[in-house]
C-alpha cells in the first residue's frame, strides 16, 4: 500500500512537523515502504491474544501516594525555556 | 598502560595509592584529546568537571574509603541528564540544553566515585543502528574510520572500544547497547526492562528503553551494573527486585547449562557468522554446557512489530518538544501553530521525522486497530514463546548482528535495510529480557558479536555465562590497532 502525498502532508500536519517541498517526496516514498514492511503483521494470526500491556507478567503500573514531593524550581526549569516574561512562557498571540 | 587495564586492576591501584584519580583522569583525558578529532565519539568533554570530581574522589581514597569504582573514569551517554551539563540527546533540538538535574543513572555512578569525562555522541534521539543520524556527525569505528560503530550508542561504544574510558553508560530500546559492541568489539549489556531506573534518561519509546554498560569485559560490566541497578520510586516501571551480587556469580561453573539455540537466528545466518557461533558453542560446550534446539515461530515478526510500536511511542514521546519551554525554536514564528511545526520541522532531523509520522500513522483514527493494536498482540505472542523457550533452557545464544560493521553511508538512504541491522536484537527488547554482546572472532577483520539472552532478571547468569566464555578465550581482549 502505497500512501499519497496528501496523506504525508496530513500526517505531517497531526504531528505538528513542517515538511519542504523538496523532503516531501522523499517520505512519501519511504513512509510508503515502511508501512508495506510493517503490513506483514496482518500474517500473525493473533485471534485470541490480549494485546500487551506490561513486558513482565504481572506486574501493573505502581502509583505512588497523592501527596505534594516536588518544591517549585520554576526559574532553574525556566532557564531553559526560549522565551519567559515574569516567571511566563512567551508565545505568538493566541487570542486576538 | 593504565588504558588497557581492567577496572578491577584500575581499582587495587588507586586502593593502593599507586595512582591517583586524578592521573588517571588526565591519562583519559589526554586519550580523548588525541583520538576525539578523529573518531568523534563525545559531543562534549568535560576535562575540568572530571579533574575537580577526581580530586574529590582522591579524597575519599584518602580518607580510607573504598569502591569499586571510586576514583574510575567513565563517559556517559548524551541521552542520560547531566547536573549542569549539556545534554542533547544528539539532536539540534536539544543544543541548548543543559539539564538541571542528574538522571537516577548518572546520580548513582557519580555516588559510587565514578569521574565523568564527557558525553557520547549518538543517533538522534537513539533512533539509529549507525550513528549517522546525529546533529553532530557520525561517530567513526576505531577498527576501520571508514566504517560506522553501530547505534544509538555508537560513540559509547567506540570510546570504550579505543580506550578513551574504562567503561562508557548507554541504552538498549531495539539493539542499541548490543548492536554497536557487536560492531566495535566490546562487551555490551541490556538489562532487564525495569532493572536499572528510567528516571532522566530522555525517552524514546518507554515500554522498550533501558540503560546498560559497555565495558571491555562481563566482569567489568558486572562491577557496573551492580552500581546502576535497583529501584528507583521515580521510575514507574522501575521494577522492586532485589539486585544480587552480579560479581559473586561471575565464577559459578557452566556445568549443566542448557543453552538453547534458536532455529530463527540461524536461518539465513552467513557461513562464516555461522562458523564464530559454532566455534563459541564447542568452548561452552567444553566448559560443561548443553545445547538445545529451539525455535520461536513469531521471532522473525520482531522487527515489523517494533516498526509500529516504537515509533507509535515515540511519537508520544516527542510531542514535549513544542518550541516553548526548552528546546530549540524557530526564528519569527508567524503565529502558535507556525511556532511548533517550524521548530520541530527544523530541530529534528531526517530520522526523527519518519519515526514521529510513522507513529503518528499507526495510531491515526482508522489505523489503530490495524497496527498498533496488532503489533501489541504480535509482541504478546513473541514474548510467551520466549518465556515457554525458558522453562526448557537456561540461557539463549545468537549472532548479534547478520554483518560486521558496514561503511559509513551505505544503508542511510533505505530505512528498511537499517532497521533490519536488528533483527537478532530486537526480540529481547519486545519481551523486556536482559541481553548481552561480547567478542566472539571477527569477519574481514571487524569484529563480530556473540548474543546471549536470557530470562527477566537472569543478568547473573548471563555475566556468568560471558565470564566464563572470556575466561576460557581471548578475543575481549584485542583492541584495534592505534588504539593499545
Amino acid at each position: 500500500m502505497s500512501l499519497t502525498r496528501q496523506e504525508v502532508e496530513k500526517i505531517a500536519h497531526l504531528a505538528r512537523l513542517s515538511i519542504s517541498e523538496q523532503e516531501l517526496p522523499i517520505y512519501v516514498t519511504s513512509l510508503s515502504s515502511i508501512v508495506d514492511f510493517v503490513a506483514e503483521l496482518a500474517r500473525a494470526d493473533t485471534g485470541n491474544v490480549a494485546p500487551m500491556a506490561h513486558p513482565l507478567t504481572g506486574l501493573h503500573q505502581r502509583l505512588r501516594a497523592d501527596a505534594v514531593t516536588e518544591t517549585d524550581q520554576h526559574e532553574r526549569y525556566q532557564a531553559n525555556a526560549p522565551s519567559v516574561q515574569a516567571g511566563l512562557y512567551v508565545v505568538p498571540r493566541v487570542i486576538e | 598502560m593504565l588504558h588497557d587495564l581492567s577496572i578491577g586492576a584500575l581499582a587495587d591501584l588507586l586502593s593502593d595509592r599507586q595512582i591517583s584519580s586524578v592521573e588517571l583522569t588526565r591519562h583519559f583525558l589526554s586519550r580523548i584529546e588525541r583520538h576525539n578529532p578523529s573518531l568523534n565519539a563525545l559531543i562534549t568533554a568535560t576535562g575540568e568537571q572530571a579533574l575537580l570530581e577526581a580530586a574529590a574522589a582522591d579524597l575519599r581514597l584518602q580518607r580510607g574509603e573504598r569502591g569499586p569504582l571510586l576514583g574510575i573514569p567513565l563517559i556517559h551517554k548524551d541521552i542520560f541528564c547531566t547536573d549542569g551539563v549539556r545534554t542533547s540527546c544528539g539532536s539540534r533540538m536539544l543544543d541548548n540544553f543543559v539539564a538541571p538535574y542528574d538522571a537516577t543513572v548518572v546520580e548513582r555512578l557519580r555516588a559510587a566515585g565514578g569521574v565523568m569525562l564527557g558525553k557520547a555522541n549518538m543517533d538522534e534521539f537513539a533512533m539509529g543502528s549507525s550513528n549517522e543520524t546525529s546533529y553532530y556527525g557520525p561517530v567513526k569505528n576505531p577498527w576501520d574510520t571508514s566504517k560506522v560503530p553501530g547505534g544509538s550508542s555508537g560513540g559509547s561504544a567506540a570510546a570504550t572500544a579505543a580506550r578513551l574510558a574504562p567503561y562508557a553508560t548507554g541504552t538498549d530500546t531495539g539493539g542499541s547497547i548490543r548492536q554497536p559492541a557487536a560492531l566495535t568489539g566490546v562487551t555490551g549489556i541490556k538489562p532487564t526492562y525495569g532493572r536499572v531506573s528510567r528516571y532522566g534518561i530522555i525517552a524514546f519509546a518507554s515500554s522498550l528503553d533501558q540503560a546498560g554498560v559497555f565495558a571491555r569485559s562481563a566482569a567489568d560490566a558486572a562491577t557496573v551494573l551492580q552500581a546502576m541497578a535497583g529501584f528507583d520510586s521515580r521510575d514507574s516501571t522501575s521494577v522492586d527486585v532485589p539486585v544480587p551480587d552480579y560479581r559473586a556469580a561471575l565464577e559459578q561453573p557452566l556445568k549443566g547449562l542448557k543453552i538453547g539455540l534458536l532455529a530463527e537466528f540461524f536461518a539465513g545466518l552467513e557461513a562464516r557468522n555461522v562458523a564464530l557461533i559454532e566455534a563459541a558453542l564447542a568452548v561452552y560446550r567444553s566448559l560443561g554446557a548443553e545445547t538445545v534446539d529451539v525455535s520461536l515461530p513469531h521471532l522473525p515478526l520482531s522487527v515489523p512489530t517494533y516498526y509500529v510500536v516504537a515509533p507509535a511511542e515515540c511519537s508520544s514521546n516527542l510531542s514535549r518538544y513544542d518550541g516553548v519551554r526548552f528546546g530549540y525554536r524557530c526564528d519569527s514564528p508567524k503565529d502558535l501553530m507556525d511556532l511548533y511545526k517550524r521548530s520541530r520541522g527544523e530541530g529534528f532531523g531526517a530520522e526523527v521525522k519518519r519515526r514521529i509520522m510513522t507513529g503518528t500513522y499507526v495510531l491515526s483514527a482508522g489505523y489503530f486497530d490495524a497496527y498498533y493494536l496488532k503489533a501489541q498482540k504480535a509482541r504478546q505472542l513473541i514474548t510467551d514463546e520466549f518465556r515457554a523457550a525458558f522453562t526448557r533452557v537456561d540461557l539463549l545464544l545468537g549472532p548479534t548482528t547478520p554483518t560486521p560493521a558496514f561503511a559509513l553511508g551505505a544503508k542511510i538512504d533505505d530505512p528498511i535495510t537499517m532497521y533490519l541491522n536488528d533483527i537478532y536484537t530486537i526480540g529481547a527488547n519486545l519481551a523486556g529480557l536482559p541481553g548481552l554482546s561480547m567478542p566472539c572472532g571477527s569477519i574481514d577483520g571487524l569484529p563480530m558479536g556473540l548474543q546471549l539472552i536470557g530470562p527477566h532478571f537472569a543478568e547473573a547468569r548471563v555475566l556468568n555465562a560471558a565470564h566464563q566464555y572470556q575466561r576460557a578465550t581471548d578475543w575481549h581482549l584485542q583492541a584495534p590497532s592505534g588504539y593499545a
